[in-house]
């Protein structure tokens, strides 16, 4: 059948159809040999980025290594959601041992492949932001300060799903969770905390650091392949909104995943050896109000009256990032001198 | 071939020996020697095919070790005291995952307070992690039961410690039999795994089980290291044959058959006990000794069947349980139900307290008259006037200060003793 | 016959390695041998004990040695700080590294309840400055030893620093211990005779 020419025009994302792609570069999700790595009957929520981002991931990791991953999983709740004793959704080696040690389960497996001289067969790691960034930080750091041969994916929902919805060092300021209700006079998460994983990937150094969201799943796609082109140790970090969690609808996920990026909340970019090389642009910025409007977990900022001040300080945050990862073309990245001297007037005469 | 060298170096040359395919390794006072020794032999290709791993932690030993066995690798790693607890979480899943790691334990004591000599406590604490605890009386031994735990636990796919006196044994240069690279490639084949991670065959390990399966599960797991009361003998029959010398087994019996007291222990401490044994023997006491190898599993029949003929049994223990008693007089007692032995809970040596001939014979001589209260924790070289003046200072005043501190500033001369 | 040995000296004098190659020395003339340290945290300074034991069966007993046979002190500040001869039996040896004599060190009164023919200072910082150009005094003092007890030859000594230390370090060691070797037998051998 002769190929149409048909004209698209293209909104709201850079997402593009696999119809327009040369088929080598189509999803992998479009043939019909991937891998089905998570397969199906998996206990995931209905709208679970988790398993969406997941899925995506681990078929992109099978094409580029023929097949041949052998993966380590944290506790948490794509863990829990894809065994079911007696069952499994995994079509790969897996192996989940506990909370804090999937990094280390993943160096001692890379170790054992070396050793045996499997070279052809790769190493992921995966877990959840809480085993990635709280419990298990010292495990990942390890990992990669050693630039052991694994790739790390941290499934980014902003909190401890699994258990209940309990705050984690990604929870954002004034989410709410099961341990910082919106309550008192700070309402949610307070401001001041946290730590920003993907720039601490990236001060060790490790040849590859990026972050990608469910929203746009052939850069995902991408960037898992990218990544297995590299030897060593790298690190994707990925947002994946919870329904469940952040009460928010099903059918919102790749939505809410698009407006984190949109809004600057969420800087999606790439790193090598800890100096970003790309970014993902945003087109229009988006304020943060859209996003967090569909989320119950910021509901207590609409009230009435709403809470205008803790919006401000969301709504720099994103500006913020905007500004320093250069996510707006036409908003200038400020040099460093720039930063130094705003910094000194705001000092004061010494 | 016989030379004399450092415990740890011995035992570092033994592993090597074992071929080892992923080492992962975190230092602790007192097992350092041992773990540099390896990076030695690996760095100088003497050791080879072998990767191995500087970690950040014990947990992160484990678990690299874990995941490095689970891909078929055969695994060594070392830990000691706080590097054990540091690793609980990982010790009851590597038992759980039914994972063949061997681990060397050089025994020190469990802080507060730190204290890096040896005792009993780390791997006591551990007795229920589902790992089988094997105990060294000698160098010599040290080196035996390191072959011999590789292929126990491949056997069964279950996790060995080996435990060996931290300082006491580690740190003792005496002289050690090393076998030759073909002895131990014929005593010691190739790691055949149960279970594999290998894309050419998927399995998931580590599965969530739940009330339906679990008591199963852990059923089995008991069970399966109930088979070690059968193996860890077979094996030591097998390494007599092999190596032409006695190492290991469940229970080793010292002048005990016809013995009306027996000194139970584990450890290096049954050296000198044996030393004072002899010399009670000379002065006719029928006293005997009898040494447990193989702690967990726990060799009921065989320390029934060796201590029932006796009168009096002391158990002699570096550890104990806080807010009970002795942990291995339990178990014994447990094991001479229905006779009427006095079974004595002593425990002496902690933080490193050496065990003297002179405190034993002082010891012996109270259980022998009856001055002992069988049943009731006695604690040899206790300085009870010690004790009692910080019970006074804690009742006298609620601000009495830092416990361990006081005991040491009334101590005052630690310095200007000989030793 | 068991023979113990306890070793005091300070961090970094290589009181551990003293007794490690004693023990060396005495295996290596088929004799059953046993060394080990007291054991601190690594600290430069700090006092340490080392002990061993030579013996003609197995060697079981894992205890400090109380009684020793033969002190051997590697320095002399140690003196009247730490209670160094707890416990020397009668008939024991005592080996100080000083240049001074037993009067001057004030230790007169204490060799004197001992057997004095078996109370001897030795210079071995001094010879260790010269064969070895470093101040570590316990080569040479195994060689005293060596020459004060007969309990291990000297070419034993010899053969285990040579066994423990590349070449250019082992010579200048061995040197050591010849040197304080010598120093003691001729004095020895007089006061015997007297």
């Amino acid at each position: 059948m002769p190929e149409q020419l048909v004209k698209f025009y293209q909104v709201g994302s850079f997402v593009a159809g696999n119809r327009l792609l040369d088929p080598a570069e189509r999803s992998v999700q479009a043939s019909m040999e991937r891998s089905n790595t998570l397969t199906s009957g998996h206990r995931a929520c209905q709208g679970c980025g988790e398993a969406l981002g997941a899925r995506y991931a681990l078929d992109a990791a099978m094409r580029a290594t023929g097949g041949k991953v052998i993966a380590a999983n944290a506790t948490g709740c794509l863990e829990v959601f894809s065994t079911p004793y007696p069952e499994s959704s995994w079509q790969l080696p897996w192996m989940h041992s506990l909370f804090a040690n999937a990094p280390s389960i993943a160096s001692g497996i890379a170790a054992a492949l070396k050793v045996k001289g499997r070279t052809d067969v790769r190493v992921v790691a995966q877990g959840g932001d809480g085993g990635t960034m709280d419990i298990g930080f010292a495990s990942l750091s390890g990992m990669f300060e050693r630039n052991d041969d694994v790739l790390f994916v941290c499934y980014d929902n902003e909190a401890y799903m699994n258990t209940g919805v309990q705050r984690s060092s990604a929870t954002p300021p004034a989410a709410r969770t099961a341990t910082t209700k919106p309550v008192g006079d700070e309402p949610g998460n307070v401001f001041g905390q946290g730590k920003n994983a993907p720039l601490i990937a990236m001060a060790h150094e490790i040849p590859y650091v990026a972050t990608a969201t469910v929203a746009e799943l052939r850069d995902l796609e991408a960037k898992v392949e990218r990544a297995m082109a590299f030897r060593g140790a790298r690190y994707l970090h990925l947002f994946v909104p919870c329904p469940l969690g952040w009460g928010a609808a099903p059918r919102d996920t790749v939505r809410l995943a698009r407006l984190a990026k949109e809004t600057g909340l969420f800087p999606v970019f790439e790193a090598e050896h800890g100096e970003v090389v790309s970014v993902s642009k945003i087109r229009r910025p988006i304020p943060v109000e859209e996003y967090l409007r569909p989320q119950k977990r910021y509901r207590h900022l609409f009230g009435d009256p709403p809470r205008t001040d803790v919006l401000a300080r969301i709504q720099e945050i994103a500006d913020r990032n905007i500004r320093r990862f250069g996510l707006v073309d036409g908003v200038p990245e400020p040099a460093d001198d720039v930063m130094r001297l705003i910094a000194e007037s705001e000092r004061g005469p010494q | 071939m016989r030379s004399q060298i450092e415990g740890s170096q011995a035992v570092a040359r033994a592993v090597a020996l074992c071929r080892p395919e992923v080492i992962c390794a975190y230092p602790i006072s007192p097992q350092t020697h041992i773990v540099e020794a390896l990076s030695d032999l690996v760095r100088t290709g003497e050791l080879a095919p072998c990767e191995y791993l500087n970690v950040e932690s014990e947990f992160a030993a484990l678990s690299a070790a874990m995941g490095a066995s689970a891909t078929g690798a055969r695994t060594y790693t070392a830990t000691a005291s706080q590097g054990l607890l540091y690793m609980a979480e990982a010790l009851y899943n590597a038992s759980g995952l039914g994972l063949p790691i061997v681990m060397t334990v050089a025994n020190r004591a469990i802080g507060a307070p730190i204290n890096i000599w040896n005792d009993h406590s780390d791997s006591m604490s551990q007795r229920d992690s589902g790992w089988i605890q094997l105990y060294a009386e000698s160098n010599q031994e040290a080196v035996d039961l390191h072959l011999q735990a590789f292929r126990l636990a491949e056997e069964l796919s279950l996790p060995v410690m080996v435990c060996m006196d931290g300082f006491v044994l580690t740190h003792a240069v005496e002289p050690v039999t090393l076998p030759s690279q073909e002895q131990v490639d014929r005593f010691l084949p190739r790691f055949e795994p149960r279970q594999v991670l290998d894309p050419a065959d998927p399995v998931t390990i580590g599965a969530m089980v739940g009330p339906e399966a679990f008591t199963e599960v852990k059923y089995l797991m008991h069970a399966t290291q109930m088979q070690a009361l059968d193996l860890v003998p077979e094996i030591a029959n097998e390494f007599t044959q092999a190596f032409g010398r006695s190492s290991g087994g469940l229970v080793q019996a010292y002048r005990s058959s016809d013995a009306d007291t027996i000194v139970v222990a584990l450890g290096s401490v049954l050296g000198t006990i044996e030393d004072v044994v002899d010399e009670l023997r000379e002065q006719g006491v029928k006293i005997g000794a009898l040494g447990l190898k193989c702690f967990r599993p726990y060799p009921a029949d065989e320390v029934r069947a060796a201590l029932g003929h006796a009168g009096k049994v002391v158990v002699l223990e570096k550890a104990f349980a806080v807010g009970i008693g002795g942990i291995v007089s339990q178990n014994v007692r447990l094991s001479l139900g229905g006779l009427p032995t006095r079974v004595y809970d002593v425990v002496a040596g902690l933080g490193g307290r050496a065990i003297t001939k002179r405190s034993l014979h002082g010891l012996l001589a109270d259980v022998l008259e009856d001055r002992l209260e069988p049943g009731r924790l006695t604690f040899v070289d206790l300085d009870s006037d010690l004790v009692a003046r910080e019970l006074e200072r804690t009742r006298a005043s609620r601000h009495s200060g830092p416990r361990a501190e006081n005991v040491i500033r009334d101590i005052a001369t630690v310095g200007s003793r000989p030793y | 016959m068991l023979f113990e040995v306890r070793i005091h000296g300070r961090g970094g004098q290589g009181v551990v390695t003293a007794a490690e190659l004693l023990s060396v020395a005495a295996f290596h003339e088929g004799r059953c041998a046993q060394a080990f340290p007291t054991f601190g945290s690594e600290r430069t300074g700090a006092p340490v004990v080392a002990f061993c034991r030579i013996g003609d069966r197995e060697i079981r007993a894992r205890e400090p040695i109380a009684e020793p046979d033969a002190l051997i002190v590697q320095d002399p500040t140690l003196l009247h700080q730490v209670d160094l001869f707890a416990g020397l039996k009668p008939d024991g040896y005592l080996l100080i590294n000083s240049v001074r004599t037993l009067r001057e060190l004030g230790l007169e009164g204490l060799a004197a309840r001992f057997r004095p023919e078996r109370m001897l200072t030795v210079p071995a910082t001094d010879i260790a400055r010269e064969t070895l150009g470093r101040p570590l005094p316990n080569a040479a003092l195994l060689g005293s030893f060596a020459a004060a007890t007969g309990v291990v030859s000297l070419a034993a000594v010899a053969a285990a620093i040579r066994g423990r230390f590349p070449p250019d370090v082992a010579e200048g060691n061995v040197a050591a211990a010849e040197r304080a070797h010598d120093h003691v037998r001729r004095p020895v051998a007089e006061l015997s005779r007297a």
